[in-house]
């Protein structure tokens, strides 16, 4: 279907009943239960999955592909942000002139430090790309942000004011980022038993814009010029020797990585019109590495999966604090459920960047491939043993 | 010319700082040919040697003086540190006043446990893997080192202050007949950076443990051939190099209260110098933090910024940039160290 083989429909499809179910299946629990604080099913955490997931993606594309470790990719979503921001002050608060600004900004902002950047390669590329990133965002947090001229408003962020021109806006349009009058904070809520399920218009428009991007993304991993970057990964100095230019096909995916996250970017402020700069801080870049690398690098599902992993537990693992972990522990005699609340204590809440820190370095470790690669295992573990079961079963029953 | 001079002071202290930690990652890439993203958090773990030690210092019991009162009019409650009731109000306060000074003592040993450990627990496995991965576990663990270090001393700055007796202005110019009045402690940062870096070159120049090294470092297979056990010598160098981290740590901790993630802000400035003075190159990454620094602070004068806004904010960066498109090995890079 759609150009694809068979395993690759198979997993496109699967992405998608995932993520147009996500409300219901990330809602598991009822809305008045105890467990209902483990809940990821409302709109502002699901419209984070699916934008991360998008910026994942596209930044697996350099990384994944051609193993250029980019540690300033976050420029891209800021640029991105901030060029959907201004189509908002200038035109109106229809999110699809904004949408496609930012994907045409940042991807010339992409030519521009990839040209530059992918000179070089190896580390030296890790650390072009973050000295670009980090100029971006000193630029973007106080030189851009001057009375005179005023592009990103600095640390406030920036934002639409009332009397900015907004030349297409009607009255009868709402007040927020809308799809054509329909607004992106549009909610229906839908109440099943002891269960509440939010429908947003946001999540669904980032949902299948994501679902474009997956689909890109498997047809350039399926391509002849996705195997050429993959060359490049495996042995770039093989590749010049047999005379080819490597740089258009490593400068093109730099490209196309940059447009995603500047697409991430400008869903970002589609959903919540306000850009900051410390969307472009290096810490923000290292958290893109972090997902993709969590989830496996070079998988198609890998970087979706990270991004969800890492937004889930930021969001909900942050939230556990020593009372609920009191009430958890509540049937261990009273001394053993202090000590084993002041053991988990340092790990939640604020502390999950520690939790995060070293699941992370795990991962690099002990399983390279990422999450993908444990399923993996684990699945050939189980079936390896099923096999192995079948094979000592034929030995034992030789005929004598 | 006095306002020149001054700017030349600002960039040197800055410099220095760029200069040890550069030093450091230099010494690490050039050894052991591994990016270490933790040299920021040892720089960080170096500044809070001194916090604990000056906490260490100041533990203290409390009496109450029936004499004096405190404003509700009980009796007032008065801390004594127990080195003041050790050993007498004057000695106990003079250790207390010069606790960053002798905290250099103190972080010596526990920088080179740490260098050693991480050398030997984490970097080791890492050799024969990618840099990606080296630079992303040592990622992690920086991550996992800052969380570590707030957990303990929570999220704000913590005010670490010089010895009183250090902690004034001099006047520099008074011997050369100008009027330049400068910190006293950011010059003795300076000094005291000179010092190191001159220490590590005499060492590496000077004694047969730095000459194993140094051939280590330009071909370490035949040093091993020879029957030489690089690697632990190449250990020893991480022990060292973490702890000139943690020195240039400790020291900047009255010219900026530390806090937890003061070492992620140094870190990608020092990568640049590390960059711009040339992968692999100890007096390259030397001269080039000396040279950037002066040069964002000469960037940061009046004048530079009202003739192009916010120069001071990414003239770094754009040397940088410039800098690996003119010369790809950086301004003293050497043939073959990182070029692939």
């Amino acid at each position: 279907m759609f150009g694809l083989d068979t395993k690759d429909t198979r997993s496109l499809i699967i992405v998608a009943i995932l993520v147009v179910l996500a409300p219901f299946i990330l809602n598991p629990f009822p809305a008045a239960s105890a467990m209902a604080q483990f809940n990821a099913g409302y709109p502002d955490l699901m419209q984070k999955f699916v934008i991360f997931g998008i910026f994942a993606i596209g930044f697996n594309i350099l990384f994944g592909l051609t193993g250029y470790l980019s540690f300033g990719h976050a420029a891209f979503l800021g640029v991105g942000s901030y060029s959907c921001v201004w189509m908002f002050k200038l035109l109106g608060y229809n999110v699809i002139p904004g949408i496609l600004l930012s994907v045409v900004i940042s991807g010339i902002f992409a030519l521009a430090i990839g040209y530059v950047s992918l000179r070089r390669s190896g580390i030296y590329f890790s650390i072009l790309t973050l000295a670009f990133a980090q100029m971006s965002f000193s630029l973007a947090y106080s030189v851009l942000s001057n009375p005179k001229f005023n592009l990103t408003n600095g640390e406030t962020g920036l934002q639409v004011y009332a009397n900015d021109p907004q030349w297409f806006h009607r009255d009868s349009l709402p007040d927020l980022p809308h799809l054509f009058g329909l607004s992106m904070r549009a909610t229906h809520k839908l109440e099943i038993g002891a269960w509440e399920f939010q429908l947003n218009v946001g999540y669904y428009l980032c949902a299948l814009v994501m679902l474009g991007c997956f689909y890109l993304a498997i047809r350039i991993f399926r391509s002849p010029f996705g195997l050429m970057l993959r060359a490049v990964k495996s042995n770039q100095q093989r590749m010049n020797y047999t005379g080819l230019n490597t740089r258009p096909y490593t400068l093109a995916a730099f490209v196309i990585s940059g447009m995603y996250a500047g697409l991430a970017g400008g869903l970002l402020s589609a959903v919540d019109p306000l850009a900051g700069a410390e969307r472009m801080q290096w810490t923000a870049s290292g958290e893109v590495v972090l997902m993709t690398i969590l989830g496996g690098a070079g998988t198609l599902i890998g970087p979706v999966l990270g991004a969800g992993f890492i937004k889930y537990f930021e969001n909900i693992f942050s939230k556990i604090n020593d009372h609920v972990l009191h009430s958890w522990f509540a049937f261990l005699p009273d001394g053993i459920e202090d000590f084993v609340v002041f053991l988990i204590h340092p790990f939640i809440g604020k502390g999950w960047h520690l939790t995060l820190g070293i699941l992370f370095m795990l991962v690099v470790i002990f399983l390279p491939g990422g999450l993908v690669e444990g399923g993996q295992r684990i699945g050939n573990w189980v079936r390896g043993r099923k096999r192995r079961k079948s094979k000592t079963a034929t030995k034992t029953e030789p005929a004598e | 010319m006095d306002a020149f001079l001054l700017q030349i002071l600002n960039g040197l202290d800055k410099g220095s700082a760029y200069a040890l930690i550069a030093l450091g990652l230099t010494l690490i890439f050039g050894t052991l040919g591994v990016v270490n993203f933790a040299h920021g958090a040892l720089f960080m773990i170096g500044a809070f040697c001194a916090v604990t030690l000056q906490r260490l210092f100041s533990l203290s019991f409390e009496t109450i003086d029936p004499s004096q009162k405190d404003f509700l009019g009980n009796p007032l409650k008065v801390k004594t540190p127990y080195l003041e009731s050790w050993l007498g109000p004057d000695a106990g306060g003079a250790i207390i006043d010069w606790s960053v000074p002798l905290a250099i003592l103190f972080a010596i040993p526990i920088m080179i446990t740490i260098g050693f450990v991480m050398e030997r627990g984490l970097i080791k496995h890492f050799y024969k893997r990618p840099h990606a991965d080296q630079i992303l576990v040592t990622f992690g663990l920086a991550i996992v080192l800052q969380e570590i270090v707030k957990y303990f001393y929570g999220a704000n700055p913590i005010q670490t202050p010089a010895p009183d007796a250090l902690n004034g202005v001099a006047n520099v110019g008074a011997m050369i007949g100008m009027d330049i009045v400068y910190p006293v402690w950011r010059i003795v940062y300076f000094f005291f950076s000179v010092l190191i870096i001159g220490g590590i070159f005499a060492f590496l120049q000077f004694t047969t443990f730095g000459m194993v090294v140094r051939a280590g470092m330009a071909d370490r297979e035949t040093v091993g051939l020879l029957g030489i056990n690089i690697d632990r010598r190449f250990t020893i160098m991480f022990g060292i190099a973490a702890a000139v981290a943690g020195l240039a740590g400790v020291m900047y901790t009255p010219i900026n209260p530390p806090n937890y993630h003061m070492g992620m802000d140094f870190l990608v400035l020092s990568f640049v110098v590390v960059v711009v003075g040339g992968m692999g190159s100890l007096p390259g990454a030397v001269l080039a933090g000396f040279l950037l620094g002066i040069l964002e602070s000469f960037a940061s004068t009046t004048w530079a910024t009202t003739t192009l806004p916010g120069i001071n904010q990414i003239i770094i960066y754009v040397v940088a940039i410039l800098v690996l498109l003119t010369r790809p090995r950086g301004l003293m890079g050497l043939k073959g160290v990182m070029e692939d």
